[in-house]
């Protein structure tokens, strides 16, 4: 095994990210770095520490150690809302749209408008311009989504790939800079992973970052640019997307044939190689 | 409250507190300066320690002349307008004797009050508070028109002058405050941990046990042992009761955690308000039968509290073996650590539910004949016992004999030590301030296990 | 002749300052419980502040009233901080438990004998004027009715009663606007947002904990209101400010419809006639002799309460006024 590949300009580095649960580690990562402008697909076989990971980058769970910035600012210890502020924004595993609230209520709360301040609330006149803007956004999201026919509608009342939709749209009207999407197929109807795929690339081609979550291996190697293999809560492969997806020894981890000898010996390649 | 040597020691003391002198019944603020015409006379009003109305006290006036007139404290602990013919000094006296209650004694407070002097306004009102076990105090007027020195503020003070016996009374009360605490915790426990129920209803469990031993000491003459064992089984059947017919519906609806909570409130004020209006509002005594008191040094207790907390103290351990030999035990655990893979690994679990419910109510029950022993039955002593049992359970962690036994006892002996320096009226406010500061500082409880997050 | 008292009784009961406070005081916990998804059942502790806080700040300390109105204000956010800071990232039947334990905290230290100098114990603060106690009467110095009888209809009330359930009233429907206001901005989106889920809210940039304790002090800040209109009229009881206050006030909040503008008060009118009626129920009952054996019946009507809150979160969640869907509580 070669040593790190780094990528080029990357958008978030970490270094050293440690989360130990009692005795076990459930992420120890030396390096992690996610390009700029490109997709990249974590994959890893379940228990590998990914979703640990992810939430330790956003600040929804506190690393025992570790480093990491984004876009050149430090960002550990930083509440998560503030993550989400700076532009790192997620989204969950199990869908989390607020069931009670409307589509469009949901859209409106991914951006910040100003009468989201208790001390202009009050006055209509002081939050309506923001609020319009947000609400025309919010339109052309939902439009683009095809969710605009469910504007009104309770979230609870999607089904499972409108909220993985609804969600995505939501978090893009933060306005990220990082979108980072925790196995955004999970659950949806195949019918709809073709354009949850191609929304997810033209978002791409638009200039987003993308970190996203996934075990269906012809989905990371259809879209793609950059690929960061986790095992054991450990990075034990990264790289450009083709080369690192035919790398027998990822196939093996990933697939988890003899993973525990397999992984083990690519470990300690690993650290043989940068020593 | 039971009888301690510290207040033995006191007996000749009235323990009570006046409190501010006149109350203007409320809304009449501006019409009653204006009204000059009325008549003299005081209105009398007796609560206990916690400030509840005591009601069936007789309360007489008297002067030199001799006593003037009559009156017995009704629901709201007043009574009606003793008159007086004019200003000058009287002796008010609260006789409670005739209250079925659990305080021991001749039960007279008596209450030297000047009319007229201290302030312009007719009618006086008077509260006396009932703090302590009773008294046989007879008291005569002071030359200054208050009561005798010794008559005053028999519990409120004593931080200069707690002695060691004292001490170890104290701590012996907090212990059986504490073992009685255990039982009802672990009955609340064994349910949060396999249901994940928050039952506020479960205070009334603990009345029920009291009111079942009341019923079997007084209406089927059964001695208070066999009363206890007679509540026990109410208890289990009103547990068993309790799930079948609506927990279990609910659970079967799918009814959100928060929504079965505030149900558990809705059910918890149903019973004790149709326990209040079934008994009344008074206190009675579970058991007429006068005990024997015990002595192990400078601690003395009546027999039957030794034996209560002896006998709390084997079922507390019966429990946990049961919990984790038995079968249905070790489905009840395998129940709380994960509900679904129990399930799927062939445990009935609503059968392993519906056993708990019936062990939970059955040592609850049990826990309210002991804390009836301690305090007498009255309808809402389960719910003033309810937060002192949720601060044990959060402090021991829910669902094992051993955690129920750490909380309870730290919830007790904290409990029942404060009253060697605040008034009884702030004992429980020690046992809250810790729940509240468990809560902040480790929500899994001191004894529980720190749980894996995310 | 008895229904018709009875009804009567219960139009009195409407208009009266008590049902005003309560409303108040639901609306308080309604932005608490209704919009933002918080189990507080300790709101009795902040009507409790309220009432302590401005009658002594008048009394004792013989502060102006601005000023003590202010105080009581101030004391129930600080509640609400010293609450909220701590607790609002527990679960919520912890923040439920710490709420109640915190209020009966208050209630024993008022109740105390400890603080009798101050609070008066067990007695309370007695609003008369005559005792220097008094906090009410500069309301009374604007009563345009007099302290005559005034008849409005078949019902008779002092000038002076009349007045005080104009003020209260007109400060309920003035807090209800103003609640309107802000639950239609998009600060009271971020409420209902935290309601649904904190986490989403905080992925999307939203502080949840921070929007917690602000709404906690918005709804504490009313129940201190409601807390001075309760004592306005009368005097400061301790042994009122009980658990039975805050269920009685979850009550009215999921009876009117949690999440509503007009929920809290239609929940308390409803309350209180209801009340007002089974208690004239059941002592007809008492008099005709079903009843009878009972040591205490009127006390069934609180039994009746508890069996309505049951009955009305299992089974109509959404109360008179609200939204089945908003309201289920049962989620997957």
């Amino acid at each position: 095994m070669p040593a790190v590949k780094h990528a080029s300009d990357p958008i978030l580095v970490a270094e050293g990210v440690q989360r130990h649960f009692g005795g076990v580690a459930a992420v120890d990562v030396e390096l992690l770095e996610v390009p700029r402008g490109q997709i990249t697909a974590l994959i890893g076989p379940n228990g590998a520490g990914k979703t640990t990971l992810f939430n330790c980058l956003t600040g929804f769970d506190s690393a025992n150690a570790g480093k990491w910035s984004f876009d050149g600012e430090p960002m550990q210890n930083v509440d998560r809302h503030r993550v989400a502020r700076r532009g790192m924004v997620r989204t969950f595993q199990l869908t989390r749209v607020l069931g009670r609230l409307t589509v469009m209520e949901n859209m409106l709360l991914g951006a910040r408008q100003s009468g989201e301040k208790f001390s202009r609330s009050l006055f209509k006149p002081l939050w309506k311009a923001d609020y319009d803007e947000a609400t025309e956004r919010a339109w052309g999201l939902l439009k683009r989504f095809k969710l605009d026919t469910k504007a009104d509608d309770h979230a609870a009342s999607l089904s499972g790939g409108q909220r993985k939709l609804l969600e995505m749209a939501r978090a893009l009207m933060t306005q990220p800079k990082l979108l980072m999407l925790d196995e955004p197929m999970a659950g949806v109807n195949p019918a709809l992973v073709q354009s949850l795929l191609s929304h997810i690339t033209d978002l791409r081609d638009e200039g987003l970052s993308i970190l996203f979550v996934e075990h269906d291996m012809h989905v990371v190697k259809e879209i793609s640019d950059w690929v960061v293999v986790m095992a054991e809560g450990r990075v034990v492969a990264e790289g450009e997307s083709g080369p690192t997806l035919a790398n027998p020894a990822v196939i093996d981890a990933y697939l988890g044939a003899h993973h525990d000898v397999d992984l083990r010996a690519i470990i300690r390649e690993r650290e043989a190689g940068r020593a | 409250m039971h009888h301690r040597p510290r207040a033995r020691s006191r007996a000749a003391l009235a323990v009570l507190t006046l409190l501010a002198s006149l109350l203007i019944p409320s809304l009449a603020a501006t019409t009653a300066s204006a009204s000059t015409d009325a008549e003299w006379g005081f209105i009398p009003r007796l609560v206990d320690a916690d400030g509840e109305p005591v009601e069936g006290a007789l309360v007489t006036v008297a002067n030199a002349d001799g006593e003037l007139a009559e009156t017995t404290t009704g629901e709201n602990g007043n009574g009606d307008t003793l008159a007086v013919p004019d200003e000058g000094d009287y002796v008010l006296t609260f006789d409670t004797s005739a209250i079925d209650a659990s305080f021991d004694g001749g039960d007279v407070y008596a209450v030297a009050r000047t009319l007229g002097e201290a302030n312009t306004l007719p009618v006086q009102r008077v509260i006396v508070t009932l703090e302590e076990t009773a008294n046989d105090g007879e008291v005569a007027l002071g030359e200054d028109g208050e009561i005798d020195t010794n008559t005053s503020t028999g519990s409120s003070t004593g931080s200069a002058s707690v002695t060691f016996d004292q001490f170890l009374q104290q701590l012996a009360s907090g212990l059986n405050l504490g073992i009685v605490l255990t039982l009802a915790t672990l009955g609340l426990g064994l349910v949060f941990a396999t249901t994940g129920l928050t039952n506020f209803a479960h205070g009334e469990q603990v009345t029920i046990g009291a009111l079942a031993a009341y019923v079997g000491t007084t209406l089927m003459s059964l001695p208070l042992a066999l009363a206890a064992v007679f509540a026990a089984g109410v208890g289990a059947v009103a547990g068993w009761a309790q799930n079948a017919a609506i927990w279990k519906p609910l659970r079967k609806r799918g009814v959100a955690i928060v929504s079965a909570m505030i149900a558990s409130i809705g059910i918890a004020l149903m019973l004790r308000f149709t326990f209040a209006a079934f008994f009344g509002s008074t206190t009675k005594r579970v058991s007429l039968e006068q005990s024997e008191r015990w002595s192990l040094g400078p601690v003395a207790f009546p027999a039957s509290t030794w034996i209560g907390a002896a006998a709390a103290a084997v079922v507390v351990g019966l429990v946990g073996w049961w919990l984790m030999r038995s079968s249905t035990g070790r489905a009840a655990r395998a129940v709380a650590a994960n509900r679904a893979l129990a399930s799927a690994t062939g445990v009935n679990v609503e059968k392993t539910i519906s056993s708990i419910w019936i062990v939970s109510g059955a040592i609850t029950a049990l826990s309210g004949v002991l804390f009836a022993l301690l305090n007498g039955v009255s309808w809402d002593m389960g719910f003033k016992a309810l937060l002192l049992i949720f601060a044990a359970m959060l402090l021991g962690g829910p669902g094992t004999a051993r955690g129920a036994l750490a909380g309870g006892l730290a919830v007790g002996l904290l409990t029942e030590i404060l009253v060697l320096w605040l008034p009884s009226d702030m004992k429980y406010v020690g046992a809250l301030a810790i729940l509240i500061v468990v809560l902040m500082v480790r929500p899994q409880g001191i004894f529980g296990r720190a749980e894996r997050v995310g | 002749m008895a229904l018709l008292d009875a009804l009567l009784a219960a139009g009195q009961q409407i208009l009266s300052p008590v049902t005003a406070a309560f409303a108040l005081a639901a609306i308080g916990l309604n932005i608490h419980f209704g919009y933002t998804g918080l189990i507080n059942f300790g709101q009795a502790g902040f009507v409790a502040v309220g009432a302590y806080g401005f009658a002594l700040s008048v009394v004792w300390l013989e502060l102006p009233i601005w000023l003590a109105i202010l105080i009581a204000f101030a004391a129930a956010a600080v509640f609400a901080i010293l609450l909220g800071i701590p607790t609002l990232r527990l679960r919520g039947d912890y923040l439920a438990i710490v709420t109640i334990a915190a209020a009966e905290i208050i209630r024993y230290t008022v109740n105390s004998s400890l603080f009798d100098d101050v609070t008066g114990g067990a007695q309370g603060i007695t609003n008369n004027e005559s005792q220097g106690s008094d906090y009410s009467s500069w309301l009374n110095q604007f009563n345009p009715l007099g302290e005559g009888r005034i008849e409005l209809g078949p019902w008779v009330f002092t000038g002076t009663a009349l007045w005080w359930s104009i003020v209260t009233w007109v400060i309920v429907g003035i807090v209800t606007l103003l609640v309107w206001l802000l639950m239609r901005s998009p600060w009271g989106l971020t409420l209902r947002g935290v309601r649904e889920d904190p986490d989403a809210m905080a992925s999307l940039g939203k502080f949840d904990s921070g929007i917690k304790l602000q709404a906690l002090i918005l709804g504490g800040v009313i129940g201190a209101m409601a807390g001075i209109l309760y004592v306005l009229p009368s005097a400061v009881s301790p042994i009122d400010y009980n658990s039975r206050m805050t269920f009685n006030l979850f009550t009215i909040v999921i009876l009117g419809g949690a999440a509503t503008i007009l929920g809290p008060i239609v929940g308390s009118i409803v309350f209180w006639t209801v009340l007002v009626l089974s208690e004239a129920m059941i002592t007809w009952l008492v008099d005709i002799g079903i009843l009878a054996n009972f040591a205490d019946a009127p006390q069934l009507r609180f039994a009746l309460v508890g069996l309505a809150l049951a009955l009305l979160i299992v089974f109509r969640p959404q109360g008179i006024l609200g939204n089945k869907k908003e309201m289920s509580f049962a989620r997957s």
